[in-house]
């Protein structure tokens, strides 16, 4: 009746709009940086190196590139105001996705203005309800988001691990065999990265791609480390495993970390990337900066060396592998704290050998750690997870960047350095 | 014929809204000629399968074509005989800066817009009557651009890092301070990209349990938000109070749909200007409503804000209301202030809350700094700190552009939709064809303008938008409007018989929601 609804309605409490957060919630109080993030960085005040930024070749502070990009801000200002569809289209996009479709020796390239977007609107363009997706463990949140978003079924097999993937594909064909006509309609995809954000190794290319043709499913790949790092002229991991690059159906990258910018790409067939053009969600919105998109690539474009399809300079790569391996050797072996990823991965993990109970516990370790090499001249910082939304959530750890700038003797320090904080602190 | 609404004493001026009803006769048209179009479409479908017709999009691998079809062919039909039809009103490049006037690249189709070519010659000088440029500020000189290049030459132009862990730059801290203190709320926190502030941070603030109100025409962004986050959503009809409140009431009522526990929360998601319509959303009711109901207000004021109110605070001060009272207050910058990213602003816990749980702090990377620079010089020009009054007087042309503008495209006779104050202008042309025939006659008389179809809209309802400018002057808009009249006279669009139907006497049908649960 009227009267009980009226109550109803006076009585109804909703929660608050968000819960009380702590004041010393590790996650609230951002490190400061004052000046550009770059290779000497001044946080909270400190100057210190910088192992934290996804600067993998050093172009943050490049001369030619920023030049480049001061000539496009003076041409088109800074922002697109509209999307690709309504008057957003410059001829610079048309341009860096076509060097970016010529680099990496595919048909064609699609870009996208915000990195996070990228893979997370590439794959519900084409998995729908009803497809199957069978993706890594330690795949990224945008992965997550993106398979989300799709609403497919979702297979999760063990990190790299080969023969659970072939148990999950057995186990999805005898499904089939039970139901064919559905299954000529069903759609399957493998997503995997080819240079893991959470873990630092790499997916085992060759086999998935046996794996493909056998079971007959698609590959996505997500390439947004391992761009601009692996292969002899940076191509990724095709280039690495001399894989054909035709064999991928999608790769997408994102450009924020060896491209030191913002936003990502997609490249593939034009068969597959054609149907992003109209179907993907983010790609239909503002598409932003093109000083500081365009002139990025297009500047990397002039710097290459012989050929006109390289990107970068060809020394770069071996430069920054070496470097790699040296400070992967240099944090072997210290009490308490063990390295996560592979030799040649700029992007490590130093994760606790014990746990120390909880992980909030862990958490506050960790960042003890952190602060001593702050407050030494090194600064790191721990990866960041948000902690219910993940599926797999990975262990507590600090992150690790290598990048082409540092010299030895700043690699040496901060391995001694981080041995210093874990033999003081985790003992 | 304009019905003023005065509810109560909640609004203090006029709102003016209308939504001319389609013409009997054109709805006819307009079916018989998708009808027309479909029918073709399978016939040309048939031929291209029996090879009569050549195929001319891409193909799957030869190595790939036992592998289950990656497109169902029926859901690219629209794609294959429709839209290809008209495809080059759309995705048309520029090269110049956007502004009032910009330069376009020609490019031409021998095939029947299957590929497109370039033939090198540039169209100087077209009206742009496309992008949101509402207050002017897509400039490449003068005080924006070179505040924004030396930011560029000292920090780079990436970041490189994720906001918690080493991206978070004294740029962005005093951008958040200044967006904070140009809204009027307690604090505000910046986002790379607007799409994704609505999609990464809706399911921060509620998940299931909860219960999101959303209206019918919001952006696909605040959709794709809603959907991610896992609360049920109800849709109410566009902007209908009645709707919204007989919701409200069910919901607080009878709580969730099996277990008939109430509901956590409710949060009611609206836009400030919606960019199809042009309307405007009635904000004192929707905030007396929130107050009555005990609900959440999430305002999205991705278009409104910059473009309405005396001082382009956005939609709250249009009504002249108090911003504490709308809980989210989330925008874009990309259509006003010219550059890029969203922020939300709100009080301190709830923002306090979204540093440590937004999806965007944890996994993305920040605002790029000469981007950052680019909204802190734009936007202490509007609020007038720069010490000019350039802000100022942006504003108020932009205000009198809209009200010239709206009233001759009415005089001429066009159905028009939407509020009196809006800056978005849509203009009905309801028959496919005339679609892809006014952008073509548009660009024709060098003027460039935004023509939408299905599925952005109503299968019937296509229309032409325009996006006015404080950029552009009287001038320029009368040489539009002269082209947009000649334009009108051809193809026949001027349908407007004056007989607008007075908002109220609306039919208000019972709302039968759907309830969408992940």
């Amino acid at each position: 009746s009227f009267q009980e609804k009226e109550e109803l309605i006076e009585e109804w409490q909703p929660e608050p709009l968000v819960p009380p957060v702590s004041k010393d919630h590790p996650a609230l109080n951002y490190n400061i940086v004052s000046g550009p993030p770059t290779h000497k960085i001044t946080v909270n005040g400190k100057e210190c190196i910088n192992f934290a930024s996804f600067n993998f070749l050093g172009l943050l502070d490049n001369e030619k590139v920023k030049n480049a990009a001061q000539a496009s801000l003076k041409k088109y200002g800074v922002g697109t105001c509209g999307p690709r569809g309504f008057y957003g289209t410059f001829d610079v996009h048309l341009e860096l996705e076509e060097r970016l479709a010529k680099f990496m020796r595919t048909e064609e390239a699609i870009i996208y203005s915000y990195g996070f977007a990228t893979i997370a609107s590439a794959i519900p363009a084409y998995s729908k309800r009803g497809d199957i997706v069978f993706v890594d463990e330690a795949a990224c949140f945008a992965i997550q988001k993106g398979l989300q978003a799709s609403r497919s079924n979702i297979k999760l097999f063990k990190h790299n691990d080969m023969t659970h993937l072939e148990r999950l594909l057995k186990e999805q064909e005898t499904e089939d065999q039970k139901n064919p006509r559905k299954a000529r309609v069903t759609r399957r995809f493998i997503v995997v990265e080819g240079l893991y954000m959470n873990t630092g190794d790499i997916c085992p290319l060759p086999e998935l791609i046996k794996l493909k043709y056998k079971y007959k499913v698609r590959i996505f790949l997500e390439e947004s480390l391992s761009f601009g790092v692996l292969g002899e002229h940076g191509r990724g991991i095709t280039e690495h495993f001399g894989v054909n690059i035709d064999d991928i159906d999608l790769i997408s990258a994102n450009m924020e970390n060896s491209l030191a910018s913002i936003g990502g790409f997609c490249c593939g067939r034009s068969f597959v990337i054609d149907h992003q053009r109209l179907n993907s969600l983010k790609c239909f919105n503002t598409l932003v900066l093109v000083s500081v998109l365009f002139n990025l690539r297009l500047q990397k474009c002039k710097a290459g060396t012989r050929s006109e399809d390289c990107l970068f300079y060809l020394d770069v790569f071996q430069t920054l592998q070496e470097k790699c391996k040296r400070i992967h050797r240099a944090l072997q072996g210290i009490s308490g704290l063990k390295v996560v990823g592979e030799s040649f991965s700029p992007a490590l993990h130093l994760q606790l050998e014990e746990s120390r109970g909880s992980r909030e516990s862990d958490v506050k370790l960790l960042k003890r750690v952190v602060d001593y090499c702050m407050n030494n001249g090194i600064a790191l910082t721990q990866a960041r997870y948000l902690e219910k939304e993940e599926k797999c959530l990975p262990p507590p750890s600090i992150r690790v960047v290598i990048t082409v700038e540092q010299t030895e003797q700043e690699l040496d320090k901060a391995a001694s350095l981080i041995k210093e904080a874990a033999q003081s602190l985790l003992n | 014929i304009h019905h003023i609404v005065q509810n109560g004493g909640l609004y203090k001026k006029p709102f003016n809204e209308a939504f001319e009803e389609t013409p009997m006769l054109v709805a006819v048209l307009t079916y018989v000629g998708y009808g027309v179009l479909t029918l073709f479409g399978y016939l040309r479908d048939f031929l291209r399968q029996w090879k009569i017709e050549k195929c001319q999009n891409a193909t799957e691998r030869e190595e790939q074509k036992d592998f289950v079809p990656l497109y169902q062919d029926f859901e690219n039909f629209y794609n294959r005989n429709l839209y290809m039809r008209i495809r080059d009103s759309w995705n048309r490049p520029i090269c110049s800066v956007p502004g009032a006037k910009v330069d376009m690249m020609e490019r031409v189709s021998h095939d029947y817009n299957w590929t497109f070519t370039y033939t090198g010659r540039v169209i100087k000088d077209v009206i742009n009557m496309g992008s949101y440029n509402y207050l002017g500020f897509a400039q490449n000189s003068g005080a924006c651009q070179e505040a924004a290049a030396e930011v560029l030459s000292r920090y780079g132009a990436g970041v490189c890092s994720t906001r918690q862990e080493m991206g978070n730059l004294d740029k962005h801290e005093e951008l958040e301070k200044l967006v904070a203190r140009f809204l009027g709320v307690e604090s505000a926190m910046a986002y790379g990209m607007g799409f994704a502030t609505n999609s990464m941070n809706i399911p921060a603030l509620v998940n299931k349990g909860c219960l999101i109100l959303s209206d019918e025409l919001n952006h696909a962004s605040l959709v794709l938000g809603a959907r991610l986050s896992g609360a049920t959503i109800r849709v109410f009809k566009h902007n209908n109070m009645q709707s919204l409140e007989k919701l409200l009431r069910d919901a607080i009522v009878h709580g969730q749909p099996r277990t008939r526990r109430p509901w956590k929360k409710i949060l009611i998601l609206v836009e400030g200007i919606y960019s199809m319509e042009g309307s405007i959303v009635r904000l004192p009711e929707v905030i007396a409503l929130k107050k009555k109901y005990k609900s959440y207000l999430y305002l999205d004021e991705a278009h409104s804000i910059g473009a309405l109110g005396p001082s382009g605070r956005g939609v709250v001060e249009y009504f002249g209301l108090n911003p504490e009272d709308v809980d989210v207050m989330m925008g874009t910058f990309t259509k006003s202030f010219g550059a890029a990213g969203g922020y939300i602003g709100g009080k301190k816990e709830l923002i306090d809350y979204l540093r440590i749980h937004s999806h965007s702090a944890v996994y993305a990377t920040s605002l790029s700094p000469p981007v950052v620079q680019q909204i802190i010089t734009s936007m202490k020009c509007i609020m007038g700190e720069d010490g000019s009054s350039i802000g100022k007087t942006c504003v108020q042309q932009l205000a009198e552009n809209t009200r010239y503008f709206r009233r001759r495209l009415k005089e001429m006779g066009f159905i028009i939709y939407g509020n009196e104050d809006s800056p978005v202008v849509p203009l009905m042309l309801y028959m496919p064809a005339k679609i892809g025939a006014f952008g073509r006659e548009m660009l024709k008389r060098n003027i460039g303008v935004v023509v939408v179809g299905f599925p952005a809209t109503p299968i019937i309802e296509s229309r032409a938008r325009f996006c006015l400018s404080a950029a552009h002057t009287k001038e320029i808009l009368d040489t539009a409007l002269k082209e947009i009249s000649e334009v009108g006279d051809l193809l026949q669009v001027k349908y407007s018989r004056h007989r607008l139907v007075p908002l109220l006497d609306r039919p208000f049908d019972e709302t039968t929601y759907e309830e969408t649960e992940d």
